[in-house]
């Protein structure tokens, strides 16, 4: 199964979703140093973000949580790619400057935590590999 | 969207790896924001310059672009740094903490960003005229460039607001196209302002209602008979930090406002409103208060003045700062106001404000003028606040207010 959706920031990466119906303000929200969610009362809050393909409907919040993603990048607890309904700036220059594909225009609604995906940046494509 | 072929070359990396990553965030920008093609822009405002809100991440970053050989391409200034940068010593700051502001500040100019440090660039020779387009991003400063000076910015983030710097370059669309800045609400302003946290208490009120109304529309705003710069560079911050205004229309004030009719859907806005609001930023007891901060945004000298004035042959009680761009402290030192107002005991902090400095768990409540640095020291450095009109904060710093019955 193929969702096509828009190219926000290029590259390709493979891995399990994790899946938020929230928005999510990476400044003040989502711990640098290892990637947990800290927001409270947040649907991913306590779980880690690190290693996934990270799907959430927009980013909100302070335009510092760019540089949070860059920091999470820096330390090896990035996720390994974003799929947004609608990107908004803060999470796409956040991608552009920890280069992590970025994809968004997708139902997220059909994507699911768990679920094996391939994220391709260069084409705006997101496949599932495995439930 | 279609670029010109030296955007598609930058874009392409034939400028340079740092000229490369500043068109790729303009490019996903306008994408996101169905830009049809870029504007060239003749001014940039770049905020992310503390230490304490860059972290060495964002240092990093920075590091990356100049050594990618990154330039600015047209009039860039700099916000606030976390500290002054010639006197930070005397304001307690770590000298670990002054390190890394300093390299912050270097990589910087090393990619020809003037080095201003102050969120008024308007009043520091970064002065764009009416229909300039321009990449900002200080929130309080695009709000101001946007409304009182006609000019076109969008409210940018540090990163792109520096790519703008490096390319020249901004995606047109939002504030940059004609009917973007309509106004569709109107405001109607039944109360006697006059002084700065007035204008605070006015930009929250209007904000939270616009937070509040779908698609967030321009407002326009009438009743108000006169407004002096200083009351709309507090006007200008608190709207733009409680209602993420890009822009406003002031009936008899700012220079759009003429070639529109005020939107038939109004709001009015009452004295008690005003009231409200400011009554909303103070928790705190000037008594008990331990700190004592004007210049958020940085004070004119006009207001530098008045300090003095007030401070002739006294001496303060509390810790009292005084935040203003370097080059109004110049003009400052030389009218002999610095004199008189560090003879009391008050402090300059050129180059920095309560906002940005690594001030949190130094001070437990702040008394200001500024319904903007209320939200801040509130949230992110957890200090009550006590917002008063702009003499009584004076006043008050020197044990001498009036109104610390209420």
């Amino acid at each position: 199964m193929n969702w096509e959706g828009r190219k926000i920031y290029a590259g390709v990466a493979e891995g399990k979703i994790i899946a938020s119906q929230m928005g999510i303000s990476f400044f003040g929200g989502v711990d640098p140093e290892s990637g947990v969610v800290v927001e409270r009362g947040h649907d991913l809050e306590g779980q880690s973000v690190s290693g996934k393909v990270l799907v959430f409907p927009t980013g909100k919040g302070s335009t510092v949580g760019s540089y949070t993603l860059y920091r999470l990048k820096r330390a090896g607890k990035a996720p390994i790619a974003i799929v947004n309904e609608e990107c908004e700036t803060i999470t796409a220059v956040g991608c552009i400057i920890a280069e992590i594909p970025c994809v968004d225009q997708v139902p997220i609604n059909e994507l699911r935590t768990g679920q094996l995906v391939k994220v391709d940046g260069d084409q705006g494509l997101v496949t599932l590999l495995a439930e | 969207m279609r670029l010109s072929s030296v955007e598609r070359a930058m874009l392409a990396g034939e400028q340079g790896r740092a000229t490369q990553k500043a068109m790729e965030i303009l490019v996903a920008l306008g994408t996101i924001y169905d830009a049809e093609h870029m504007v060239p822009v003749t001014s940039v405002q770049i905020a992310g310059v503390s230490y304490d809100n860059l972290g060495e991440a964002g240092l990093h970053f920075l590091t990356q672009l100049q050594v990618g050989g990154g330039k600015a391409r047209v009039l860039t200034t700099l916000n606030p740094a976390g500290m002054d940068v010639e006197n930070w010593q005397k304001l307690g700051i770590d000298p670990g903490f002054a390190g890394k502001q300093l390299q912050v500040i270097h990589a910087f100019a090393r990619m020809n960003v003037i080095t201003t440090c102050t969120c008024t660039p308007y009043l520091s020779g970064n002065v764009p005229h009416f229909g300039e387009h321009i990449a900002w991003s200080e929130s309080s400063a695009v709000c101001y460039a946007n409304s009182m000076l006609g000019a076109r910015s969008n409210r940018e983030g540090g990163p792109s607001a520096l790519a703008a710097a490096l390319t020249g370059r901004t995606p047109a669309y939002g504030m940059h196209l004609d009917e973007e800045r309509r106004p569709g609400i109107t405001f109607v302003v039944e109360a006697d302002l006059v002084e700065n946290d007035d204008y605070g208490g006015l930009g929250k009120a209007i904000g939270e209602r616009m937070q509040a109304l779908e698609g967030k529309p321009v407002p326009y705003i009438r009743g108000l008979k006169q407004a002096s710069l200083e009351n709309m560079k507090s006007f200008a911050a608190s709207l733009a930090t409680y209602g993420g205004a890009a822009l406003f229309h002031m009936k008899g004030v700012t220079p759009e406002a003429g070639q529109f009719s005020p939107p038939g859907e109004a709001i009015s806005i009452s004295a008690a409103d005003v009231v409200k609001a400011k009554l909303e930023l103070t928790d705190g007891d000037p008594l008990q208060a331990d700190f004592v901060s004007l210049g958020c945004p940085h004070l004119s000298i006009k207001e530098i003045a008045r300090i003095a004035e007030l401070l002739e042959g006294k001496q303060v009680v509390k810790e009292f700062w005084i935040t203003t761009a370097r080059p109004t402290k110049q003009i400052a030192d030389r009218m002999g106001y610095s004199q008189v107002i560090e003879a009391s005991g008050a402090k300059f902090a050129a180059d920095t404000c309560c906002v940005v400095a690594p001030i949190k768990g130094r001070f437990s409540a702040l008394v200001t003028d500024s319904a903007k640095a209320c939200y801040y020291a509130a949230g992110k450095n957890q200090f009550q606040t006590i917002l008063k009109p702009f003499d009584e904060v004076v006043l008050t710093a020197i044990g001498e207010s009036h109104q610390e019955a209420a």
